[in-house]
């Protein structure tokens, strides 16, 4: 069904979209054109539909076999482009095209109005390109390419408000913090690169790694170079902090961006080359990044007042879970989880925008009461909540469960550590989305933008950016849809991987079994039950996650509904640990003083000034001067007349001759 | 001449035929429309016969092909001119370039001052083409050297085609420097018909290994260092190499801009064709290459450091891309220095002459763009200084955009045809053991960098004196759009052109033993 200049499609249309809004929408048609909208929802939904295709042939004829083609041979260089069609691939293609596909729909009524309208379209197309474009490519450095677009459309997307000075100082940050992450990235694709120029073709590695050509020592450096870029493009510890500013940008660039894109390109990065990774030592530290990180996100998602800097921590904290899952080579387990995770983030963002267009803030402290305005956005995000919580059926039950019970049948230290902070995780989890969902739509009307702006100008403190007028009604349906039909995912797709029974046409296990039936990454059926192709119900596990979040969602009851523990006593009891996570472990101030300004600036950069000054602008002074007087001398020759261009042309055979004559 | 002779030759044939057709359309009807519109859709008959020529569509003439795929003509006209895929790469190059320059002038020539000579310029541009066409194809000394005169005469006639007092003088002087040039050239195909006896180049190589030779001298003797260097000096003042540039920054600023455009890009292109072949073919023993070698790598290093450093100070655009000509040049001569025989490791032989023909084709489509963009701004602000740009992005931003981006590949940023065309020459030298060379040249890009970016400055950040908006006619922004669009999908897509080139190179012998 499908073919490689199918699968070129996918990638594409978006790219055409873009190229058409960008050029000829903004130059012909205006720069708030709805036709901007519908272009970008065909592209993305022929994209979409492509990706379908491409999950069914890959289902029943296994990856499709793609020729890799030469892009340019240089001498001994010689680089090559080319697709990557297999189980991931097909996996990742639907829950990019599809979620985006769902977005853009959306922004037609969330960014309608906007004065850059176009621009917005511009901008979704081009990430979602970049994004399809990551996970086609056949190639480490076609990867590095599609991974720095993913970087520059983010940074454009998270800035897209750029008159607000808070927009694109976020914009700014997350880009140069995922920059940082990439520079190790880059490192380790030149080292894999200077071992064999060959190993750049991810199917060759594969085949390299099996057959036992790389050296362990060398795995170990390309995965931890490939682990820092993941590490800063999916916002584990220690990059995380740029992931809660990011939030800075339209809430549907926040719903695509960090639901099911960009931030899971680290954790697609890392299974992508699961066989390398497994074949280093690095494993143990992306399992104790991913468990650190899911617990350490998960305690600043507990004291944050802004309806998205608590979703941003909750996908932070989920993305950890999915490391953590790789870590411990429960590979299946960590798609999985990946793909429910992409559909109830989605909706759990889709729904803040639609709340925050009600009360026209994204403070909780502000909300309140919401339900009965806008219940099918409640009734989605508590679906969505409960799915993020882990409960039974919902589909973050299965994926976290999964997770979870690997961890625990491992036995190792590290997985016995891991599976510890898991469950830690899942309780505080389920906590903070309830304490979300009950300030939001529970008890009492707080006042919204109008109170949150007056209490601002009260305490003479700069006005809240992104506050606006609040007018009580649900969202019109291009919003609510979108938020429904992810809702009713979230319930849905759980069953794709079900442990238990098999239901319908769909066989137990038939996600687990599909993903690791892939022999270039798992050659034998022992790699593939190894990771995770048939995990089993792991009952305890299962009932002790449960307990523990419905600890949780009862916790924030008791706290947020009946009022029988305070909030503020609690804060007040634990005053320096609130401060400390409310802070966000001061780590924004810890790398703007410490790093940036005491090291950076102080050091390096002063150091840099001193070199500058010093040799490179004397350098350039005398240079410049040497460079013009060659043009001064060199123009009295250029002085008009035939005869001296005649005689020129004579000497200069003469004076060729005599040089060759005397130094040839 | 046999059927197989006109078979060679049909599409220089095509060309001449097409050059009488647009001069008697000119007569008969006085429409500079139809001029322009005949002479466009005429150049689809020397195309689809170059092309068939290439991929032989209808019936096949070649001979060889069956065995080794690639076509081979064999020679015609008892063994002067050979129309393979060297010359067909060229034959392509040229004819695209030819459209662009009949659609960009159409507006020119159906103005007031030149539409009494519209057809004239047309059909003077399509017979220098005609003589480029063989110019390309010819591998022997007499044909080469008419060729050229060929190629020559008409854009003396182009240069002063305003009977202006600028454009007059403009045309006499590209006349007498030519001339020497030619009487140069001249006296180095003398000379080495007086050593080999031979003005095939087929023939002068085998003869040239066969001669005594003295160790000592370059080239093994004296005569034959002349020959080239007086042959190369030749080219050279069409290849706009220094120390034979002088005329070029002074014809460009007094010819109309539709012939600089064509000059820049099409009689260099055709230069370097035809001096690769005469290296190659007749000089390209091992041990001459070591020799020619160096004396290209010295003319590249000094061509491109006085282009660029010249360029810095001018204050005209024509001028300023006069001097830019002149650097690319030199850029282009490292992929001529960068020969097979000097290779270290050799895994690719044919990486500098494959260079130089990317290089050329790369640029061929960002100059056009450049200098059409150019027509298309003078010719409605009558000004060509570098002021006379200011705060262009405001008042014709589709202009803008393809001048912007033509003078972004000319300085080599990445992801442009320019960058990339850099990187292989610059590659192949390093390859061919040259790596000093290759270091000027990216020193020599820095430089350049200043005087780009000075021409965008004025375009971008600079504001204008009078505001007003205009767009551009039609076609020319139609020629400028489609040579920067060219220029963009040739630098993300190099192979698209490299395989072609390489293709095109295995007929030369001394590169086939390389591979």
């Amino acid at each position: 069904m499908i073919t490689e200049g199918l699968a070129w499609l996918i990638i594409a249309l978006p790219i055409a979209a873009m190229l058409v809004n960008g050029v000829l929408v903004r130059a012909f048609v205006g720069s708030n054109s709805k036709y901007a909208g519908y272009i970008t929802v065909a592209a993305i939904g022929g994209s979409f539909v492509l990706s379908l295709m491409t999950l069914a042939t890959v289902m029943s004829d296994g990856p499709l076999h793609v020729d890799t083609h030469d892009w340019i041979t240089i001498g001994g260089l010689n680089l090559t482009f080319g697709l990557m069609v297999d189980q991931l691939t097909s996996i990742m293609l639907v829950v990019v095209s599809g979620v985006s596909l769902l977005v853009q729909i959306y922004g037609q009524a969330y960014m309608h109005g906007d004065k850059s309208y176009t621009r917005y379209f511009t901008y979704m197309a081009l990430f979602t390109a970049s994004m399809l474009g990551l996970v086609l490519s056949g190639n480490l450095i076609q990867i590095f390419v599609f991974w720095e677009l993913v970087g520059v459309s983010s940074y454009l997307l998270i800035g897209f408000w750029m008159d607000r000075p808070t927009a694109a100082a976020a914009a700014k940050k997350a880009f140069l913090m995922t920059r940082f992450g990439d520079f190790g990235f880059l490192l380790g694709i030149l080292y894999l690169y200077s071992q064999n120029s060959s190993y750049m073709d991810i199917s060759t590695l594969y085949h390299e790694i099996e057959a036992g050509h790389i050296a362990v020592g060398v795995a170990t450096w390309v995965s931890l170079g490939l682990l820092a870029g993941a590490i800063g493009k999916s916002a584990q510890f220690p990059l995380h902090n740029w992931l809660p500013d990011a939030m800075e940008g339209p809430t549907s660039v926040s719903a695509l961006i960090h639901s099911a894109t960009m931030v899971t390109a680290g954790v697609f990065l890392v299974a992508r080359f699961f066989p390398l990774f497994e074949h280093s030592d690095a494993m143990t530290l992306v399992a104790l990044v991913g468990g650190f990180t899911a617990v350490f996100a998960a305690t600043m998602g507990l004291v944050a007042n802004d309806i998205k800097r608590v979703l941003a921590y909750s996908t932070v904290s989920q993305l950890g879970y999915m490391m953590l899952a790789l870590g411990v080579g429960a590979y299946a387990p960590a798609i999985f989880h990946l793909f429910t995770h992409a559909f109830f983030k989605a909706a759990l963002f889709l729904g803040a925008g639609s709340v925050h267009h009600a009360s026209g803030t994204f403070n909780m402290n502000y909300m309140g009461g919401l339900k009965k305005h806008m219940p099918r956005t409640y009734w989605g995000m508590v679906i969505a909540s409960l799915s993020l919580a882990g409960l039974f059926p919902f589909s973050g039950f299965w994926s976290k469960d999964e997770i979870l019970g690997h961890a625990a049948h491992v036995g190792t230290t590290t997985g016995n550590i891991v599976l510890a902070l898991g469950l830690i995780a899942a309780l505080m989890t389920a906590f903070y989305m309830f304490r979300a969902v009950f300030l939001t739509f529970h008890g009492e009307w707080k006042g919204g933008g109008e109170q949150e702006i007056e209490d601002a100008e009260k305490a003479g403190e700069p006005l809240p950016v992104g506050s606006a007028h609040s007018h009580f009604g649900e969202s019109p349906w291009l919003m609510v849809g979108p938020i429904m039909l992810l809702a009713v995912l979230a319930i849905g797709i759980g069953f794709f991987s079900n442990p238990l029974v098999d239901i319908g046409g769909i066989d137990k296990h038939a996600f687990a079994h599909y993903v690791t039936h892939n022999h270039e990454v798992f050659p034998t059926s022992e790699a593939a039950k190894h990771a995770g192709s048939s995990p089993e119900l792991n009952v305890p596990i299962a009932v002790i996650s449960t307990v523990l979040a419905i600890a949780g969602i009862g916790l924030a009851y008791l706290m947020y509904i009946k009022g029988s523990i305070s909030p503020q006593a609690m804060g007040a009891r634990f005053q320096p640990l609130y401060n400390l996570m409310f802070r966000k472990y001061y780590f924004d101030e810890m790398y703007e003083n410490v790093v940036v300004r005491k090291g950076f600036y102080k050091y390096v950069a002063d150091a840099l000034r001193w070199f500058d000054e010093h040799w490179i602008d004397n350098a350039n002074v005398h240079l410049s001067n040497w460079v013009s007087r060659i043009g001064k001398s060199g123009a009295l020759v250029q002085n008009g007349q035939t005869q001296t261009y005649a005689v020129g042309m004579v000497v200069g055979v003469v004076a060729v001759v005599a040089a060759f004559l005397l130094w040839g | 001449m046999t059927a197989h002779d006109y078979w060679v030759l049909s599409p220089a044939i095509a060309m001449a035929l097409l050059a009488l057709v647009t001069v008697s359309v000119d007569l008969v009807t006085r429409s500079m429309a139809k001029v322009s519109t005949v002479a466009f859709l005429g150049l689809s008959a020397p195309l689809i016969l170059t092309l068939n020529l290439w991929f032989g569509w209808f019936g096949d003439p070649a001979t060889a092909r069956e065995a080794t795929g690639v076509a081979d003509l064999g020679s015609a006209l008892f063994g002067t001119v050979e129309t393979d895929r060297f010359a067909l790469f060229f034959d392509f190059l040229l004819l695209t370039v030819t459209a662009g320059t009949i659609l960009a002038s159409a507006k020119y020539i159906a103005s007031e001052r030149m539409k009494d000579y519209g057809g004239e310029f047309v059909s003077l541009v399509l017979l220098s083409v005609t003589g480029m066409i063989v110019l390309v194809s010819a591998t022997e000394l007499i044909t080469i050297y008419v060729a050229l005169e060929l190629t020559a005469l008409p854009v003396v006639a182009l240069a002063a085609i305003h009977r202006s007092k600028q454009g007059v003088e403009s045309g006499t002087k590209f006349f007498v420097l030519s001339a020497i040039s030619s009487a140069i050239l001249l006296y180095g195909f003398a000379y080495i018909y007086g050593f080999t006896g031979s003005t095939n180049l087929a023939v002068i190589m085998e003869r040239l290994t066969v001669l005594p030779n003295d160790a000592g001298v370059p080239f093994g003797s004296y005569a034959v260092l002349l020959a080239v260097i007086m042959i190369v000096a030749g080219f050279g003042f069409k290849m706009a190499v220094v120390p034979w540039q002088m005329w070029v920054p002074d014809v460009y600023q007094g010819a109309p801009t539709p012939v600089v455009a064509f000059l820049s890009v099409a009689s260099k292109a055709a230069a370097f064709a035809v001096i690769m072949r005469i290296m190659y073919v007749a000089f390209g023993d091992p041990a001459l290459m070591q020799d020619w070698s160096g004396l290209f790598a010295i003319l590249a290093a000094v061509t491109m450091t006085l282009g660029n450093t010249l360029a810095l100070s001018q204050s005209n655009i024509k001028r300023l891309l006069g001097y830019s000509t002149i650097a690319q040049a030199g850029y282009i001569l490292v992929g001529v220095a960068s020969v097979p025989a000097n290779q270290v490791g050799a895994t690719f032989a044919g990486a500098g002459p494959q260079g130089v023909m990317y290089y050329l084709a790369g640029y061929a489509f960002t100059n056009l763009a450049v200098f059409f963009a150019v027509i298309a701004i003078t010719s409605r602000t009558n000004d060509d200084s570098i002021e006379g740009l200011n705060g262009l992005l405001k008042r014709s931003p589709l202009l803008a955009g393809v001048l912007v981006f033509g003078l972004l590949s000319l300085l080599g940023m990445p992801p442009t045809v320019g960058f990339m065309a850099k990187v292989v020459v610059f590659g192949s030298a390093i390859n061919a053991n040259l790596t000093w060379l290759a270091v000027v040249g990216v020193v020599n890009t820095v430089i350049a960098a200043y005087y780009y970016l000075r021409v965008i400055r004025a375009i971008v950040f600079e504001d204008a004196e009078d505001e007003t908006k205009f767009s551009a006619d039609k076609p020319v922004l139609v020629a400028a759009g489609v040579a920067a669009i060219g220029a963009g999908v040739f630098g993300l897509a190099p192979f698209l052109l490299l395989e072609f080139a390489e293709q095109a190179l295995s007929i030369l012998p001394a590169i086939v033993t390389g591979l």
